[in-house]
């Protein structure tokens, strides 16, 4: 279990002991998330868990650019017009009810797509509004999360992690990990599965008498969660979850310690944001829940019976010591990769493109086929179908009193697509720059991003300084995100100004690919004094910082370079002739100033 | 169909929220209840739960929009062309606005069934089933434009008018409007945020008796939601009958001119747009009095309420969202002494 060549192989043996316990338990354990690229090991996971579901317990792939109407349901129009009545078309969602949802992709689902899916997995049903139709329809179901995201950040969103008892992570498991003839033969896993389904009448099932046990459990369960850092209050309730169907599997109605520290490892194991303080091996004073310790926090007296086996040791500290010997021995490190990205991850991608003709303001109708995300008009199309009943029933054989809609008739929705812009600050937090005036340039803005809020843009942050430029905050319309990427922005080091100017241009020519109408503010002193190379120099940073502009005025983005220095800088002037960007010394800039050049160069 | 509610009452924590819920439930006039925050920490639970809780109404019978047979001011067209006629006694509609709703069934729109079959026949939508009652929006900040736009207006007139499909239709639609979120996960307009009478910061708790109630108690409800029920509805009893007491005393509860200059001065002290603040405040104040059986406004009403009256409603400053309760806290604290 300590070298990383084991890890591969428990990892993988991690992953079937959760695809067991949510086998036997779908529903009540919420989900799987399973992080893996497409390939054999996935394949392999993925069909010991079909094999190991009832075969008749529905089971729905749910691809990501599924649309409203395939996710929740609405109208069956070919039906509808053809029946003459109102004919509704299920969404994979209700056709789920009583099964799983595997979700393709799932790390770059939109978070309005994940707000959907939570609604209804939280509601049990869903609740149809659509098209003329009004139902409520049953939809419990549980989740199978296909995350393929390759970075840290790229993960699917957190609303629908949350929801998930276990968080699978299989990209270090090789096929080399996978012995395919041993336990984890499917086989046993029905057996296994068959014999929960007898024991159990409802799902896994504990005896009311045992209140103080549950109780007991609950604690243990609210420490472990608490030592680990694990903020979620849905997951104790899903390793409560997960260590009464490992008592079920078991034959025994009553949760054990094995139980519960299985339960921990597979549930809170990948959500640890901490490790508890271990036991220091000089300093002997007791720090708050360290493992091999005295108990510090008594559980409730009356538990004397079952103490029996474990004289010495609080309950939840052999249930954490347990968990700890099966957690990743790399926790440490993925945790420390992790701090300071606090525990906000961005979905896939935020704000798409969307298409023209599903989103925005409708604002009429055209003759086309509803297909490709096109929506029908249902009353223009009977309204062009109308006139000419009469004719064409005297063209059909038998003289059926059918409303005849024929492809020509239908009209679709037009929309008017509000095109979004996303405002890229550039900013200069090198060591001049903060001497200057960083914090005005902060202020400046926070002023502007108060105004993008206003008009509902998105905005991203790029911060340069020292040898290199970085992305601070990804495009986003969040504005507590952005406060916080922009108060935790230090200052100092030299001025790489050009390296600054061509990652705005990288991140703005993306953001108009997927759609959206880029905007580049920058925010520099302009005194550039690092080249690409790493090495100082003023005049040979100032060449490559006019050589980046022009490659920026090339792309014909909007610019407005915001000079910070305490004096208008030539050189500041020249590079914003440079790149065609409307230029703003910050000395004379007011608020206002600011704000309207940022609309002026934006165009709206 | 649906599941059991989680019962109001067994509600552990969220102190907040949960006043806020049943002062809009003793006063539908203060306007809606947001509730913006963290995962997981029961939003969707309590809002839910707040149908089960509610003294059914009197409405006109057969009406759509569940006219008030008290006011005939507010009747739709129907009732009104009708005149009098008999009242029934239904459950305050708490009607669910699911992201993914269409325009059509919002605000209503032509009877696809009868259309089909050549007549031209109104069917309400969601807004006629909320009026009178409370209109749910789960992550009202992912709602689309044009739905959020639709809303604005019709909160703000009380009346739905329906131009469409070649129908001319206007309703009344008067809801409480009440809105759940993660600011994470965007941010909500302005415009909509005003709408809110009360608006309130939920987060997970952190302190482990608590933490460890909120789960014993939703093991049991999962257990056996029956028995769960049972247990609690004594207090649910109990918390009906405050609502059902504070809405009785609600009209006698007196604001003294003091408790007006407090209100006025709170504002202008914390800088709050429009006169909104001021009126939302001093109406939620005596239902708040009205629900601890006070008989009159006292400033600890107000101090209660400020920060859920106020705190959205500060000049936007959007990056320091954070502190704005803060901000009220300090105000108030200014103002009342500590």
């Amino acid at each position: 279990m300590s070298g990383a060549a084991a890890s591969g192989a428990a990892n993988w043996a991690a992953a079937l002991q959760s695809l067991s316990l949510f086998a036997a338990d779908p529903i009540g354990l919420g989900g799987i998330s399973l992080r893996a690229g497409a390939g054999p090991v996935r394949d392999r996971w993925l069909k010991i868990l079909y094999d190991s579901l009832p075969p008749e317990m529905p089971l729905r792939r749910v691809p990501l650019n599924a649309g409203d109407d395939r996710l929740l349901g609405g109208l069956d129009l070919a039906a509808t017009l053809q029946a003459g009545r109102l004919i509704e078309q299920k969404g994979l969602l209700s056709e789920a009810n009583g099964g799983v949802i595997v979700l393709a992709m799932a790390e770059r689902i939109e978070l309005g797509a994940a707000a959907r899916l939570r609604s209804v997995f939280d509601e049990g049903v869903v609740t149809l509004q659509r098209d003329g139709l009004s139902r409520v329809l049953p939809a419990r179901f549980a989740m199978v999360a296909l995350d393929e995201g390759a970075d840290v950040d790229e993960r699917p969103p957190a609303s629908l992690l949350d929801r998930m008892a276990f968080l699978v992570d299989l990209t270090n498991v090789s096929l080399r990990d996978i012995d395919f003839d041993d336990w984890t033969g499917t086989e046993s896993l029905k057996a296994r599965r068959d014999a929960v389904a007898e024991e159990r009448a409802p799902p896994v099932v504990i005896h009311a008498g045992n209140q103080a046990e549950t109780d007991k459990a609950v604690e243990t369960l609210c420490n472990v969660a608490a030592a680990l850092g694990v903020d979620s209050i849905r997951a104790p309730l899903y390793a409560l979850r997960a260590a009464r169907v490992a008592a079920a599997q078991d034959g025994r109605t009553e949760v054990d310690q094995d139980d519960l520290s299985l339960a921990v490892a597979l549930v809170y194991g990948p959500r640890a944001t901490r490790l508890p303080q271990q036991q220091q091996p000089e300093e002997a004073p007791p720090e708050p829940e360290p493992p091999p310790e005295d108990q510090q926090e008594p559980p409730p007296p009356d538990d004397d019976d079952d103490k029996d086996k474990i004289p010495d040791l609080p309950l939840e500290d052999i249930v954490l010591e347990a968990a700890l010997a099966t957690l990743p021995p790399d926790l440490l490190s993925q945790l420390a990769s992790m701090s300071g990205r606090g525990q906000v991850r961005m979905p896939g991608r935020v704000g798409q493109a969307k298409m023209s003709l599903k989103r925005g303001r409708p604002i009429g109708t055209r003759q086309g086929e509803p297909k490709g995300g096109a929506r029908l008009h249902l009353l223009e199309t009977l309204k062009a179908a109308a006139p000419w009943q009469t004719l064409r029933r005297h063209a059909r054989e038998h003289k059926s009193e059918r409303f005849e809609v024929r492809r020509d008739d239908f009209r679709i929705i037009r929309f008017r697509q509000r095109i979004g812009t996303t405002t890229v600050f550039a900013v200069d937090a090198s060591g001049s720059a903060a001497m200057n005036r960083l914090g005005e340039a902060k202020g400046a803005v926070e002023l502007l991003l108060a105004d993008c809020y206003v008009r509902r843009d998105q905005v991203a942050l790029i911060a340069f300084r020292g040898l290199g430029a970085q992305l601070l905050l990804p495009p986003t319309s969040s504005l507590v995100r952005a406060k916080r990427s922009l108060a935790g922005l230090p200052g100092g080091g030299p001025t790489p100004l050009a390296a600054g100017i061509e990652a705005a241009t990288a991140l703005a020519e993306s953001i108009r690919r997927g759609g959206r109408t880029p905007v580049i503010t920058l925010l520099t002193d302009a005194r550039a004094n690092i080249g690409r190379d790493g090495l100082g120099g003023r005049p040979k940073a100032e060449a490559e910082a006019l050589e980046s502009a022009r490659a920026l005025r090339a792309l014909g983005i909007a610019t407005l370079l915001v000079d910070t220095s305490p004096r208008p800088n030539p050189f500041a002037r020249t590079l914003a002739a440079e790149m065609n960007a409307r230029y703003v010394p910050l000395p004379y800039a007011n608020a206002n100033a600011l704000t309207n050049a940022v609309r002026s160069a934006a165009g709206v | 169909m649906t599941r059991p509610v989680f019962p109001f009452a067994a509600i552990v924590g969220q102190d907040d929220m949960k006043l806020a819920i049943l002062m809009a439930a003793v006063d539908q006039g203060i306007g809606g209840v947001l509730a913006f925050g963290d995962r997981g920490t029961g939003k969707s639970t309590t809002i839910r739960a707040l149908a089960a809780l509610l003294p059914p109404m009197k409405v006109m019978q057969g009406c759509r929009y569940h006219c008030d047979p008290a006011s005939p001011d507010t009747w739709c067209a129907d009732c009104r062309a009708l005149g009098k006629g008999k009242t029934v006694t239904v459950p305050v509609p708490v009607v669910d606005l699911p992201l993914g709703a269409t325009e059509d069934r919002v605000v209503g729109a032509l009877d696809l069934e009868r259309a089909l079959t050549g007549a031209k026949v109104f069917e309400p939508g969601l807004l006629a089933r909320a009026n009178r009652g409370f209109l749910y929006i789960d992550e009202c900040n992912l709602l689309e434009d044009h739905l959020v736009d639709l809303l604005l207006d019709v909160a703000a007139s009380g009346e739905n008018v329906v131009e469409r499909e070649g129908l001319s239709i206007r309703h009344p639609a008067r809801f409480v409007l009440i809105g759940s979120g993660n600011p994470e996960e965007g941010e909500l307009r302005p415009q909509l945020i005003d709408r809110f009478g009360l608006s309130v910061e939920v987060r997970t708790p952190q302190d482990l008796p608590t933490r460890m109630e909120v789960i014993r108690r939703r093991d049991a409800f999962e257990r056996d939601p029956a028995g769960f029920l049972e247990t609690w509805k004594k207090a649910q009893d109990k918390t009906r009958k405050r609502i059902v007491e504070g809405r009785n005393r609600l009209a006698g509860v007196t604001v003294p001119d003091a408790s007006l200059e407090q209100a006025a001065k709170l504002c202008m002290a914390l800088g709050t747009d429009g006169l909104r603040g001021e009126l939302v405040l001093i109406r939620a104040a005596r239902a708040f009095a009205a629900l601890e059986g006070d008989k009159g406004v006292l400033d600890r009403h107000l101090r209660r309420m400020a920060p859920m009256v106020l705190s959205h409603r500060l000049r936007r400053n959007p990056l320091d969202e954070a502190v704005a309760s803060v901000r009220v806290a300090r105000a108030v604290e200014e103002q009342f002494g500590a």
